[in-house]
């Protein structure tokens, strides 16, 4: 990596808050350092990475590996509800829907995730209780994360104190777009401490911060200050989750890992729709970051409606022949 | 945490293969001669699919007599038909065709992978739709060369005598009969005699498109048959593609003579990876460079040029990488890497890669099971090679990447161009002025900068030195074809 001369690196300045793995706990030492490492990481050719997606798109995945993809993909999807409008009631009708997608086949395996609101993360822990299914919520004033990071902090423990094990946080773009890198990072770390044992999944909302480019750096923050997983987008913003910008977090997750050893997942989320793109993330996985993140604990779909269409898909290879809407529920 | 019992991470790609259905092949093939598809008299020859060595038909070998009948057929056709035509008619022709491989463009990228071994997602995605790429592109010229830049009324030279290789049967026979056509010449084409399937098929889509009769004529065979092509009196223009010692030869035999000669030779292409380059894209396209068309490419990026103090991350991106290349079945959809084109080849691959070992590189081959029966050979890379090493100098036209370092700009220049050949090259850089600074410096026909073989039907397409001399494809390349228009 580049390391270039920082003037106001004094030596035995107090280190960050949390130094990040070695080799790179010097990193974050200062605004410079972390700037220098973060612009050091190699750049992306943006037509060589929609090129590259695009080719892994062109791979043809047939009956049983079709079939094989398909429960895959249901077993990691996090099924989603995040509207204004969401009740307990709505809560409920979605974890029992996590917890048995298709009722015409037990053998349908079940989701890896309901998400929802923090409010709402108790309804949805109480409705799954002893499934194995985790409880994941949204926080940090998502989906814009413009508020104080007083606010933000107690969004996670309120969330967490709600049953949430699984928390979404949303990076601060503007710090992040003014080149604020440490203040992007520091406050990863404090809502990483915050969610206590609580898995954190930090979302870059790729679709704001427009440039594969920033979309490498920004995943390094969020792994470098102990995320466990990187997440595309909130939903809320289109573009969400394309493959080009799949293809350079995955990158980033495979290159974190041989550099440090640590692992950590990838969630790409919103405008995922149709069993279509579930399977072209798959084999995406598969040729980039290894088959070794092929499992809802190292990969997750946030969506809603891809786990119908899976649903579809999977009874038109188990049948041989399609059926419609009616024949899936409504959530 | 209690969860059902989970699949196994294993994603395995179930065959997908492409319905070999779609074409019909013929037990015995003749020649295409003034729109007719007659038998040649000389001693017919077999293809065979090199992925299986299973024989697929036969075909006719054109003798000098055949192709001197396609010769005159061809002359008729331009004094009679094809010359006097009015330009937008012509043109009306090319796009007929250019819309006809459309349409049958699943046919001809079977035919192809068949005959070829090249994989169909290759076929598929470049050599057919860049074939007709190059049709729609020569059709709309075909009513406006006065318009080119090439003299106020350029004309026709006549008859173009036009023999082209087996890397890219169908693609190299579009780069050639559509520039000649759109500008007013007929053609007599001799495709390679390990691949003459796709060509045949072409004879019949010209009958289909009711190109007038002798405007394209194919003659089949191998060396004899394009000697007869090349050496025929009444040919006005020679054009070539293939191996640099062929090319030697018909520059020699076309020495003297009226004919106009475009020959498209060898290569040993430098890809140079400098310290600020995108470190991703740049191993997608060292592998792109190399593993295209099982590296039987004349501009392949056999040559990479990395700068010293990113070698181990690049060679170590670039085996992760090629551990993931899919060898095998030409049909199948997933397959990257198909089979060797000729025993003949693979005998050459595989005698320059020992000479590579025994000169002292280090050979890398990843784990990968190669077909019992077929001509195979798996992707190579060879590291600690020096210039003076012969696979850092020799065409090996197969998957085999010699990597070489660079410490400084200058140096990366002097290794580049260092090579009796100049047909390509790639920069890989962030850095916008030094790719301008380096193209600017290297000798080669195409320098490709952040990416590797990329072809446009309108940009021209040629080397220096060995590499042969003449332009193909662009505006450039209509000048090959025209009276009076040198390059």
């Amino acid at each position: 990596m580049t390391h270039v001369l920082e003037p106001d690196a004094l030596p035995g300045a107090t280190p960050a808050v949390h130094a990040p793995l070695p080799p790179y706990d010097d990193v974050t030492r200062s605004d410079a350092a972390f700037r220098a490492f973060l612009h050091g990481l190699p750049g992306v050719d943006q037509v060589g990475a929609e090129a590259r997606a695009a080719q892994l798109g062109t791979r043809s995945i047939k009956t049983t590996s079709k079939a094989w993809a398909i429960d895959t993909a249901i077993s990691m999807v996090d099924l989603t509800t995040l509207e204004g409008a969401d009740t307990p009631g709505k809560v409920r009708s979605l974890a029992a829907k996590a917890r048995q997608p298709d009722p015409s086949d037990p053998s349908c395996p079940q989701v890896a995730a309901v998400c929802v609101y923090g409010d709402l993360a108790g309804v949805a822990r109480e409705a799954l209780e002893g499934t194995g299914i985790h409880v994941a919520a949204v926080a940090t004033a998502f989906p814009s994360g413009r508020a104080s990071r007083s606010v933000k902090i107690a969004d996670v423990r309120d969330a967490v104190d709600n049953g949430a094990d699984e928390i979404d946080m949303v990076i601060d773009r503007g710090a992040f777009l003014t080149g604020r890198y440490l203040d992007v990072y520091e406050e990863i770390v404090a809502v990483k401490e915050a969610c206590g044992d609580a898995h954190l999944k930090v979302i870059l909302e790729t679709g704001e911060l427009k440039t594969l480019d920033n979309v490498r750096r920004a995943s390094w923050i969020a792994m470098l200050a102990g995320g466990d997983f990187i997440k595309t987008s909130t939903g809320k913003v289109t573009p969400a989750a394309t493959l080009p910008v799949g293809l350079v977090m995955l990158e980033a997750v495979r290159d974190f890992r041989i550099a440090t050893g640590r692992q950590i997942g990838f969630k790409p989320a919103g405008g995922i729709k149709t069993t279509k793109d579930a399977v072209k993330h798959l084999v995406m996985i598969n040729e980039t970051a290894g088959p070794d993140w092929l499992d809802p604990d190292w990969f997750r779909f946030g969506a809603s409606s891809l786990l119908n269409d899976l649903l579809l898909q999977r009874q038109k290879l188990r049948t041989g022949h399609y059926s419609g809407p009616d024949y899936v529920t409504v959530d | 945490m209690t969860t059902p019992a989970r699949p196994t991470p294993v994603f395995e790609y179930a065959p997908a293969p492409e319905s070999r259905s779609i074409v019909d092949i013929a037990p015995s093939y003749g020649l295409f001669v003034d729109g007719e598809f007659v038998d040649g008299t000389g001693e017919p020859f077999k293809t065979v699919n090199p992925a299986t060595e299973e024989v697929l038909t036969e075909v006719s070998t054109a003798s000098e007599a055949d192709v001197d009948r396609a010769v005159r057929a061809a002359r008729r056709a331009f004094e009679k038909v094809w010359g006097p035509m009015r330009p937008a008619d012509r043109g009306k022709y090319l796009f007929r065709i250019a819309r006809l491989l459309q349409e049958r463009a699943r046919e001809f990228a079977v035919l192809e992978s068949l005959d070829n071994g090249k994989p169909i997602r290759e076929s598929r995605d470049v050599d057919v739709p860049l074939a007709a790429a190059h049709f729609f592109y020569h059709a709309g010229w075909a009513d406006k060369l006065e318009h080119a830049g090439l003299g106020p009324a350029p004309k026709p030279l006549g008859v173009a005598g036009q023999v082209i290789p087996w890397n890219f049967p169908l693609l190299m026979l579009a780069w050639k009969v559509a520039p000649a056509l759109a500008t007013g010449n007929t053609v007599v084409l001799k495709p390679a005699e390990t691949t003459p399937l796709t060509a045949l098929l072409f004879a019949e889509v010209c009958r289909q498109a009711d190109l007038p009769a002798g405007v394209v004529n194919i003659v089949t065979g191998a060396g004899d048959t394009g000697r007869a092509v090349v050496e025929h009196g009444d040919v006005d223009k020679v054009a070539f593609t293939g191996s640099t010692d062929v090319g030697r030869s018909i520059a020699r035999a076309v020495a003297g003579t009226r004919k106009k000669l475009t020959l498209e030779l060898g290569g040993k292409a430098a890809n140079i990876v400098f310290d600020d380059a995108p470190v991703d894209q740049a191993v997608e396209g060292i592998v792109q460079g190399i593993f295209f068309n099982q590296g039987h490419v004349c501009c392949a990026g056999s040559r990479l040029l990395v700068q010293e103090s990113i070698h181990d991350e690049v060679i170590a991106s670039l085996q992760r990488r090629i551990g993931t290349l899919r060898v095998g079945d030409p049909l199948d959809k997933n397959t990257d890497i198909g089979a060797i084109n000729s025993a003949e080849q693979l005998a050459r691959i595989r005698e320059l890669s020992d000479i590579g070992e025994a000169e002292g590189a280090q050979r890398w081959q990843p784990a990968c099971e190669l077909p019992a029966r077929g001509y195979w050979f798996p992707p190579t890379v060879f590291t600690d090679v020096s210039p003076a090493h012969r696979i850092a100098r020799d065409e090996v036209f197969g998957p085999v990447l010699s990597v070489l370092t660079f410490r400084t700009p200058d140096e990366a220049v002097a290794k580049a161009n260092n090579s009796t050949y100049g047909l390509s090259a790639g920069i890989w850089s962030e850095k916008g002025s030094r790719i301008l600074k380096i193209a600017d410096q290297l000798r080669a026909g195409v320098v490709w900068a952040n990416t590797f073989n990329k072809f446009d039907p309108t940009s021209p397409f040629g080397g220096y030195k060995q590499s042969g001399y003449g332009r193909e494809g662009g505006r450039h390349g209509l000048a090959a074809y025209l009276k009076g228009a040198d390059q």
